[in-house]
């Protein structure tokens, strides 16, 4: 058990008469950047409070590098929180903020300089510590917090939507930053958040987590190509949907047909994993991997079926179109402004989509 | 638009005037030459020197001065442990205690005043100072608590759980966290404290006993005994020791932030 | 702190429902008479001047209070401070003092006389003191601090731009403030009137000061059967039914709004 950092086993916990956690297993390995995502209100922040010993779960257990974390008050965790709203101690400047948990192990005053310098250094703010949390900008703060929390070199600091109050451009300059810095220090980190690229670009592993319970754990990748539920593929971006049925089956790919549209030929899929015992199916698509032409292009594309324009929207870096494959099929289509040369449609206009096999996610139902 | 603020302009200085004109006119008064008459005679210091020689009068303030110091002290310690502990009641129970504590708050002080009377008398403690004090914290006690408490329910609750998260002990959370973060509102509930208390007349009236004489007892006495230019010259220099008291407090609150 | 609250508060309801001893002290015999008393058209009528003084209170406090609060509410925050810290200055000074003012201003030998005279608006001084008008000066003048400051801080949370909303849907000043500023105030409003309506009541130094024999509240009322008359049965049953009659008004607040609005006014 080595490489686990933390264990939670068959956790439980009622927020009066709601269930917050539903039995939620999970194991987060030594030194990884593991993210658990979600749609608020999943129980994310939950999870992340148990971990911390700020709530107790009314069954199951927590270990931290294989101790059991029953009874022990948050003060005595080999864990630190990063508070969504960074929680800093608005009396205190920026060094005492960050040497505080340091004091409050009475490490001596020597270790505990160089330990604080250390840590505003790798957060870039060594110029800043004499500041009150109020002179600083949103991601100072941010970095404060982080600085606080690493400082005492925890076995796991947990992050609560570390990113959520930041602005999209800084948003995305800390997610790599975030992770460098994890990457540098190699302790382990568990975050919270509800943004899908924030957890995909910064992780190791996520956790994909609704209504209290894990759907699916696994690369980032994993569950971006391969989501293993209907839910999962809905939160990670695959909203155009089609229910179906096998009509044959090959090596790696199988044809469906939908009541839903009427087609020509049926579709080429990929072959959903495990037994073909149950042969209704559901078939998932990005909007962005969509093609949408005014011939079939066969040849160049696996699929194609006939749609009608019934909204365009321009965004500037990209057009939107919402399309029409029949009576109860919506689906739409997200392409990238390429500039005059593009074809452009107009609502009402007959055309063709266009996919490949590899761009869907086939479940069975 | 613009009407409407021009008349609201008006109506808030018609206000002032209101509140401030006749303290003004007494303050002005207490130089007046005149002992009788209600027009000016010519400025003098004199009443001031008269009461600056009242041995009555210095013993009055040292009573009151004292009272003021230990009521406040216990009202402070009373009610700042109230509100914390409040605080830490579950909700369903938090709210018979809270309108217990409160309930001193909105009684008329006069029942206040008489119940104490009763109260001493029934228990045969003689009326002192003593009795006046414990007065006056009963008082005073909801008044921090209910300063406090509004501050403590402002407090993010999760500065103290990042305390807790960094290795602090809940008494070493609540000491290095939650008790600077409420200095401010507790040197305001302290002030708050004190000038009620040097001013209060109800509760005083019926818990002083004899020798137990505070300031508002012997300026109500003096009042009583028909109007003089010595209650304006007393008049000025208590308006000047509330005004100084509210400066202090602002200067300590903006020494603060 | 209990002990010296609440079990005082538990002889004055034992007393209210005993008998008067011959020496003035208290016979621990049952009796109703001391309510019985109240009935009487003597303390009847100092019960109604009570209450008719303190609601006239409260509501020129709330007709004054409201263009101030809303004012200072509205002005550059750093007049705000100064605004308000004139609005605490009364607030802090000694209520003996504010009462004793109005003595000096009012009483037939007063500044207001002197001045009338002098004006030649009248020949003769006039009686102004120890009537009701002094009174209702008085407890104006005492309590309108009190509803400034709850006001002050329900206006200061109002949205500007939602009356601004107002007045983009056509909305007169008038309607405004009834449809718009009224209602999301009304929680100040009603912790203002409760804060004047209450030690308007139970007023003891005012109309005692400012007052006559004549014009009696029923603090005056309690303070004279306990302290003059020691007849402390009857006292307890007059302050008792006093304080009920305040709960009562605190009650129905708290089933209109919840909490009281905190004395923000403290800090």
């Amino acid at each position: 058990m080595a490489d686990t950092s933390v264990e939670l086993r068959d956790l439980v916990k009622y927020h009066g008469a709601t269930l917050a956690v539903d039995h939620l297993s999970l194991e987060v390995r030594a030194g990884e950047f593991f993210s658990i995502l979600g749609p608020s209100g999943a129980g994310k922040t939950t999870t992340l409070r148990l971990v911390g010993g700020f709530e107790r779960p009314d069954r199951g257990e927590i270990l931290v590098e294989g101790r059991s974390m029953q009874n022990v008050p948050p003060n005595l965790r080999p864990v630190n929180l990063v508070f969504q709203t960074y929680a800093l101690f608005p009396h205190m400047t920026v060094f005492n903020n960050v040497a505080f948990g340091l004091e409050m192990r009475r490490i001596r005053r020597a270790e505990l300089r160089s330990r604080v310098s250390a840590a505003l250094d790798m957060v870039k703010l060594s110029d800043k510590h004499s500041r009150l949390p109020s002179q600083l900008s949103g991601g100072e703060q941010q970095r404060v917090a982080l600085a606080r929390a690493l400082v005492n070199r925890p076995a796991v600091v947990l992050l609560d939507e570390p990113l959520g109050a930041l602005d999209q451009q800084l948003r995305q300059e800390m997610q790599l930053e975030l992770k460098a810095i994890q990457k540098q220090v190699g302790i382990t980190f568990i975050c919270v958040t509800h943004h899908q690229e924030e957890a995909l670009t910064m992780s190791d592993r996520v956790a994909v987590m609704n209504h209290g319970r894990v759907l699916q754990v696994g690369s980032p990748q994993e569950v971006y190509e391969s989501p293993t539920s209907e839910v999962v593929a809905r939160f990670i971006g695959l909203s155009n949907h089609l229910s179906g049925r096998i009509v044959t089956v090959g090596g790696t790919t199988c044809r469906i047909t939908s009541p839903d549209i009427p087609t020509t030929q049926p579709l080429l899929v990929r072959r959903p994993p495990g037994p073909m015992e149950a042969n209704r199916v559901m078939l998932l698509l990005r909007p962005e991997r969509l093609h949408v032409s005014q011939d079939a292009q066969a040849g160049r594309f696996d699929n194609a079926v006939s749609a009608r324009i019934e909204k365009v929207t321009y965004t500037g870096s990209e057009m939107q179109y919402l399309l029409r494959l029949s009576d109860s099929v919506l689906w739409r289509a997200r392409l990238p402004n390429s500039g005059a040369r593009q074809e452009r449609f107009r609502v009402g206009e007959a055309v063709f989509l266009c996919w490949n096999a590899d761009d869907g996610v086939i479940l069975t139902e | 638009m613009n009407r409407g603020r021009i008349w609201l302009r008006s109506a808030s200085l018609a206000n002032l005037l209101f509140l401030y004109l006749p303290i003004a006119v007494l303050i002005l008064f207490s130089f007046n030459a005149s002992r009788l008459s209600a027009t000016w005679q010519g400025g003098t210091f004199r009443w001031y020197l008269v009461l600056v020689e009242d041995q009555a009068l210095l013993a009055a303030v040292h009573n009151s001065l004292v009272v003021a110091a230990v009521s406040t002290f216990l009202a402070t310690v009373l009610g700042v442990s109230a509100a914390v502990g409040l605080e830490r009641l579950p909700a369903g129970r938090r709210w018979t205690v809270e309108g217990a504590l409160l309930l001193p708050l909105v009684i008329p002080e006069v029942m206040l005043g008489v119940a104490l009377l009763l109260f001493f008398v029934m228990i045969k403690v003689p009326l002192s100072l003593v009795t006046v004090t414990i007065g006056h914290t009963v008082w005073n006690v909801p008044i921090v608590a209910v300063i406090v408490q509004a501050r403590l329910q402002k407090l993010d609750s999760r500065l103290v759980e990042a305390a807790l998260d960094l290795g602090a002990t809940p008494w070493q959370a609540f000491r290095r966290v939650t008790l600077p973060l409420l200095t401010p509102a507790i040197i305001g509930a302290v002030l708050m404290a004190f000038t009620l208390s040097l001013d209060d007349f109800i509760v005083t009236f019926f818990t002083a006993g004899p020798g137990s004489t505070t300031l508002p007892l012997k300026v109500y006495s003096m009042i009583k005994s028909g109007v003089s230019p010595e209650i304006n010259a007393l008049s000025a220099m208590l308006v000047l020791i509330s005004m100084a008291l509210i400066g202090l407090s602002l200067l300590v609150q903006r020494q603060r932030h | 702190m209990g002990i010296f609250f609440f079990i005082p508060l538990l002889i004055v309801l034992a007393v209210s429902f005993a008998s008067r001893g011959t020496d003035g002290g208290v016979e621990w015999t049952f009796s109703l008479t001391n309510y019985a008393h109240l009935a009487d058209p003597l303390y009847f009528r100092i019960y109604g001047r009570s209450i008719a003084l303190a609601l006239a209170t409260t509501a020129l406090c709330l007709l004054l209070g409201f263009p101030l609060a809303y004012s200072i509410a509205r002005a550059p925050i750093r007049w705000q401070g100064i605004w308000l810290l004139l609005v605490m200055i009364p607030f802090w000074t000694n209520f003996l003092v504010r009462t004793y003012a109005w003595m000096f201003i009012l009483r037939t030998e007063g500044l207001m006389n002197t001045l009338l005279i002098n004006l030649g608006v009248m020949t003769q001084p006039i009686e102004l003191l120890y009537s009701d008008w002094a009174i209702l000066i008085g407890l104006v003048y005492g309590y309108l601090p009190f509803m400034v400051l709850p006001l002050y801080a329900a206006t200061e949370r109002l949205d500007l731009s939602v009356v601004e909303a107002a007045w983009d849907l056509y909305a007169t000043g008038w309607s405004v403030f009834w449809r718009v500023i009224l209602p999301l105030t009304k929680p100040g409003v009603i912790a203002g009137c409760i804060l004047v309506f209450i030690p308007s009541l139970g007023a003891f130094i005012t109309p005692d000061l400012l007052g006559g024999a004549k014009t009696m509240m029923v603090g005056n009322l309690i303070q004279h059967e306990y302290l003059v008359m020691r007849d402390w049965p009857l006292g307890s049953a007059i302050s008792f039914s006093l304080m009920a009659l305040v709960l009562l008004a605190v009650m129905a607040y708290f089933k209109t709004d919840g909490r009281l609005d905190r004395l923000e006014r403290g800090v």
